[in-house]
């Protein structure tokens, strides 16, 4: 009897962990649990409100010791778009993309093509700043730009929290609601962040702005 | 005679392999130039081109309300052009999931029927206001940002499920709150904000 109920506990942990993937944590076929996979997007006021933080997570889900060997992926590009006159088609972009533990950022700028392709010549006369991706157990790495722009890459705590078991539970017809006391699913995990934190006179003399995170595929 | 023809045989042979080796070692020197380039780059945008693969707007959009097939399309469509080929899939799922718009003249809290919601939804931005505090929802400010702290999932739960009133007293209050509200970790004051990591 033990020995089935602890079968049966297995069984359980491991339809929930396989369940799992939740905000765009659980995302479509083609891209889930790679390293383009986007797990979150925010965008809030800075400690100083003249900025505008915009984060982006990847890599969800990552377990403490997972967390230890979590590196972003050399072939992805984080982008950051911003559109100010309320068409939903990007005016500006921050672009975000690693190269042998520094993470190399572009922007704002206006774009020189808006969509799903962005090309960069061998010399592109672009401002490019880095910043080093900080280690697991390892104090954040901040890298200010001249024009007062900041930076941070690398793991931090999924600030995401949702009780996506019960959730999914629902939907499958094995409960007839939320609990009670929910349980966060992701409490306890990581993900692999990129913070910046821009001043918001660079977007223009706007009173609000749309925004949404793209990854992109090195081709 | 027969020794003559051994030799040239062997001479060609000789020739020939030489020459494939020649050959194979310019084709090393010039992957080694490349390599050598992309290690003397001093960032990765030089020279680069670069495809969409995932995008992001607003928390559990795609999740919720995108069918199963049609996730992979749904990140790569640009969002200028998403309501006009998503806003009736919206529409259908979220109809079809919630009790609280199974009639075309249901409303949620913010006064929205199933199309006028859906027709919000399926241009997947985020809006942020540059000059009222930032948050999805803060009980006064309505989609002006997304804070770290906003408890996304019960404001769109109350949305999806909570009725005219679900703000103050949900149709149906088993599905329009998921009890957690708050992170496991504390959030920062100061850049970077999120927590450090477990």
């Amino acid at each position: 009897m033990k020995k089935f109920k602890n079968y049966f506990k297995l069984l359980t942990v491991l339809t929930v962990g396989l369940l799992i993937v939740a905000a765009d944590h659980i995302d479509a076929p083609a891209v889930a649990g790679g390293g383009s996979d986007i797990t979150d997007f925010y965008a809030f006021n800075g400690e100083n409100s003249e900025n505008i933080v915009f984060v982006a997570n990847v890599k969800g889900l990552l377990s403490p010791t997972a967390t230890q060997r979590a590196t972003f992926d050399e072939n992805i590009m984080i982008e950051f778009n911003v559109d100010t006159n309320g068409d939903a088609i990007e005016d500006m972009v921050i672009q975000a993309t690693p190269m042998k533990k520094r993470m190399y950022f572009v922007g704002p700028i206006t774009p020189s093509q808006t969509g799903l392709v962005s090309t960069y010549d061998t010399n592109p006369d672009v401002e490019v700043n880095s910043v080093k991706i900080t280690n697991y157990n390892q104090p954040p790495r901040i890298e200010t730009s001249h024009d007062g722009i900041s930076y941070f890459a690398g793991p931090r705590d999924d600030p995401f929290f949702f009780d996506f078991a019960q959730y999914t539970a629902v939907l499958n017809g094995e409960a007839t609601g939320f609990r009670e006391e929910g349980v966060d699913t992701f409490a306890g995990t990581n993900v692999l962040s990129v913070v910046v934190e821009v001043p918001k006179y660079m977007f223009g003399d706007v009173e609000s702005i749309n925004a949404w995170v793209e990854t992109k595929r090195k081709q | 005679m027969k020794s003559i023809t051994h030799i040239l045989f062997i001479l060609v042979a000789t020739l020939f392999v030489v020459s494939c080796e020649k050959e194979s070692l310019t084709i090393e020197n010039e992957e080694a130039e490349l390599m050598s380039f992309d290690s003397r780059k001093s960032n990765p945008f030089m020279g680069s081109t670069w495809l969409q693969e995932d995008q992001m707007g607003r928390p559990g959009v795609n999740t919720v309300f995108v069918s199963k097939d049609s996730k992979d399309q749904f990140n790569v469509t640009i969002p200028s052009e998403q309501n006009a080929i998503f806003q009736s899939m919206f529409q259908n799922n979220l109809m079809g999931l919630s009790p609280a718009f199974s009639e075309p003249d249901d409303r949620n809290a913010l006064g929205l029927t199933a199309e006028e919601f859906t027709s919000v939804l399926a241009t997947d931005v985020l809006n942020v206001s540059f000059i009222k505090p930032t948050t999805f929802f803060d009980g006064t400010n309505v989609l002006t940002g997304r804070a770290l702290a906003d408890d996304v999932i019960t404001v769109e739960l109350i949305l999806i499920f909570g009725g005219e009133t679900g703000l103050t007293d949900p149709e149906f209050p088993q599905f329009s709150d998921d009890n957690v509200d708050a992170n496991d970790a504390t959030f920062l004051t100061s850049f970077p904000y999120l927590a450090s990591p477990w």
